[in-house]
């Protein structure tokens, strides 16, 4: 009869816990999304925990529309209270967000990232123009004014200045906001150069001219960048699709491909100069600030000369950090929070 | 006669095609486990020869001159003062003088040789020691983590070193000297995770893993035995329960991620409870190993000889004295073995822990069962997505230390399964 008491005062204990969860408050701040701002916000969030006297943030790396799908889930503690972006807010997710009751949210533009196009420094390096590489890229691509499947073997298939190598570039998954943006700023760019473009309707637009080839040229590698930067040094006919701070980590080993002369360089994708440059968010519930502890102070840390400064440290981690002017914008924003408008979006 | 003969020439003759071909045999069992070893070989040489130097540290060590007025701190209890003092400039002028030939005019280049935390390790020393203050202290700080891959991968192909020319002399010079030096790597058993490799634990994962396991366990093993008891020994032998018993296998065959999305549905979507907490890691891989626990409990129990049952009965016992007094304690090595097992399944899970958010950057060690954690193999995957290259090293080390735990584990159900397993 022991054992029976034993068992069942255990199973007890074990269903007891398990219904005490939802009476519990939080005061940990929760981050969700991007995977490319992940390391940058894990540092402020590191940071912060040390510096003050709340806890670490937990940050996870949902992916952008991974997080604001969670972000926009509804007030409460169980949901996230801040969440990362690699891109812009869209205007569904900001009517989800208000369809849920997360009516005020502030959004805040922290600095840039640049996508490059990148190889092993042993191999040719690439000068392209955005059209050439959605020449070599793009799933269809017009030959005597028709849109055919893409015919283009080799690099010199697309041009005859650039290496008579097969084409091979690896590059993130479609779940990536690295790709999203890729896909709109690169190809899109390049797509719109060419003169069929013109003709195209809004539908055929993004699906021509936003995809990606899909028969064997361009590989899609996860969402691990450092794998494909190992894949590159092991292999010189590969190229490498990814975020300017992986490039900047294996500096000495890789060699970025300029894209319409442009060499990708800080100083280039913070002024806007580099054509595949995209702005980093985040956007901040402000129904959570005073409830979940520590909100607004995290902010103001992200915000703080010591983090985005000219000398701050996330610039050591790769960040392209704004202009002086924009950041004392950004500090104004910390402390007043405005709220973020449809019309703001569009 | 003479068929006779011809017949045992026959298998005279073939008898030569027979040994060849049982040797041929052997052999090919034999390539196939040299195949299995040599894979697990290379998987240990490239794990280990990676992941050594995870547990290697290097640190400097220097006379600090803890000048009041340099700190702009006169009261190391103020926390105000303490709040707005300067940390960092001690340590630069100690480097300062510690490198023959640098000047006032190399501090950011000595600046970048210090960690980025190693003035926090002062704060809290002259937090917890304000005698200090205007005394000259010999204190060993981390390196910086662009030292530490210096130190240990220069000239390894893998690896970026990023000092410049003068700063890897000086580098030099200081090893030289025994100024800067490795020595084990207590940090990484002492703390949690971190962005700087240099600072990063194991601690949280490690502890974030027994919280999450010590939920599993009191939830699957007690559930699991209970229901292997009653479908061998109570449950009435019908269409239902073969209905039952082939689900219970089926489960045991689901994807794991399934779990996961099942999680995420009903602990944090219907029942509302947090992400990335221990509890519902435990729960969600509780619901995976019951299976595991369900079917080896079952197969424990069937081992037990009828005639125990029939002696007891035979004395008087009622049926549930038989299994409680008699089966099960038999049954109690199988089972034990059976759960440790699938305990050891469930340690090495990220793919169901991902969607319940206990894949997540996670500083402070968890200290309950509703704080925020993470697990072994998810911290792996976290550091292997990093890009720090000396993250690499550091994944490798946190590989082997999952690995010691799963080897301990699967050795714990051997020993138990000899020690306490009874032959009839």
């Amino acid at each position: 009869m022991k054992l029976n008491k034993a068992l069942a005062t255990v199973a007890l204990a074990g269903s007891v816990a398990a219904l005490s969860a939802p009476a519990m408050a939080r005061d940990t701040i929760s981050i969700v999304g991007s995977s490319t701002v992940y390391p940058f916000a894990t540092v402020v969030a590191e940071r912060f925990g040390t510096k003050t006297d709340f806890s670490t943030p937990k940050l996870e790396s949902t992916g952008s529309g991974g997080g604001l799908k969670l972000f926009c889930q509804g007030i409460g503690t169980q949901h996230p209270d801040i969440t990362n972006a690699s891109r812009r807010m869209k205007t569904s997710e900001f009517e989800l967000c208000q369809s849920n009751g997360v009516k005020d949210i502030t959004e805040f533009r922290i600095g840039s990232d640049g996508i490059v196009i990148a190889s092993s420094k042993d191999a040719e390096n690439l000068d392209l123009t955005l059209e050439q590489l959605f020449l070599a890229l793009g799933s269809k691509v017009p030959v005597n004014g028709k849109w055919v499947a893409n015919p283009n073997k080799n690099w010199s298939d697309v041009d005859a200045s650039l290496p008579n190598k097969p084409i091979r570039v690896m590059g993130p998954p479609p779940t990536s906001g690295t790709r999203d943006s890729f896909n709109e700023l690169a190809l899109a760019a390049g797509c719109d150069e060419l003169p069929e473009a013109a003709n195209l309707g809004k539908d055929e637009h993004a699906s021509i001219c936003e995809s990606v080839r899909e028969d064997g040229a361009f590989i899609e590698a996860g969402e691990n960048d450092n794998l494909i930067v190992q894949k590159l040094i092991g292999d010189t006919g590969m190229y490498g699709v990814f975020g300017y701070s992986f490039l900047e980590e294996n500096a000495d080993r890789l060699q970025a491909a300029t894209l319409n002369g442009k060499v990708p360089t800080a100083e280039a994708i913070a002024a806007d100069d580099y054509p595949v440059a995209r702005s980093l968010f985040f956007y901040v519930k402000k129904a959570h600030v005073g409830v979940v502890p520590g909100i607004a102070e995290y902010v103001g840390e992200f915000t703080s000369n010591a983090a985005m400064g000219q000398n701050g440290y996330l610039k050591d981690v790769g960040l392209i950090v704004p202009p002086r002017a924009d950041l004392m914008e950004l500090m104004d924003k910390a402390e007043s929070m405005p709220n973020l408008t449809l019309g703001e979006l569009k | 006669m003479t068929d006779q003969r011809s017949q045992a020439e026959i298998v005279r003759q073939s008898l030569k095609r027979r040994y060849r071909k049982e040797r041929r045999f052997r052999a090919y069992g034999i390539m196939a486990i040299a195949i299995a070893l040599g894979a697990l070989i290379i998987l240990f040489t490239d794990i280990i020869g990676k992941g050594y130097t995870g547990f290697v540290k290097t640190t400097i060590t220097m006379d600090v001159q803890l000048d009041g007025g340099m700190m702009y701190l006169d009261d190391p209890t103020d926390e105000r003062q303490i709040k707005m003092a300067d940390f960092v400039e001690p340590l630069v002028q100690a480097l300062i003088k510690e490198i023959p030939g640098a000047t006032e005019e190399d501090r950011k280049q000595v600046r970048e040789l210090i960690n980025p935390y190693a003035s926090v390790t002062l704060r809290d020393a002259l937090k917890n020691n304000p005698e200090w203050l205007n005394t000259t202290r010999t204190l060993t700080f981390l390196t910086h983590t662009d030292v530490d891959v210096y130190v240990k991968h220069a000239g390894d192909g893998a690896y970026s070193i990023k000092l410049n020319e003068q700063q890897r002399a000086w580098v030099d010079d200081l090893l030289e000297r025994n100024v800067v030096d490795t020595s084990f790597n207590n940090v990484f058993f002492s703390g949690g995770d971190s962005r700087d490799p240099s600072k990063a634990g194991i601690v949280g994962a490690i502890v974030g893993s027994l919280l999450t396991m010590f939920v599993t366990l009191i939830l699957s093993f007690p559930i699991g035995v209970a229901a292997a008891i009653y479908l061998e020994e109570f449950a009435p032998q019908n269409r239902f329960t073969d209905f039952i018993e082939v689900n219970i296998n089926n489960l045991a065959a689901v994807p794991s991620i399934i779990f996961g999305l099942l999680g995420l549905a009903v602990f944090i979507n219907l029942f509302g409870m947090p992400r990335s907490v221990p509890v519902v890691g435990g729960l969600v891989l509780s619901l995976m190993t019951l299976p595991t626990i369900i079917i080896s409990g079952r197969a424990a129990i069937k081992s037990v000889p009828p005639s125990i049952r029939e002696a007891a009965e035979g004395i008087g016992a009622s049926k549930m004295q038989v299994v409680l007094h008699h089966v099960l304690p038999l049954a109690m090595p199988g089972m034990l073995t059976g759960s440790i097992i699938g305990m050891a399944q469930a340690l090495g899970e990220t793919a169901p822990l991902l969607l319940i958010g206990m894949v997540a950057f996670i500083v402070d060690v968890p200290d309950g069962f509703f704080d925020s954690a993470t697990v072994l193999p998810v911290q792996v995957f976290l550091w292997a997505g990093s890009p720090e290259l000396a993250f690499i090293e550091r994944a490798s080390a946190a590989i082997m230390v999952l690995l010691t735990f799963l080897i301990s584990m699967n050795a714990l159900a051997i020993w138990m399964r000899k020690r306490l397993e009874r032959r009839w």
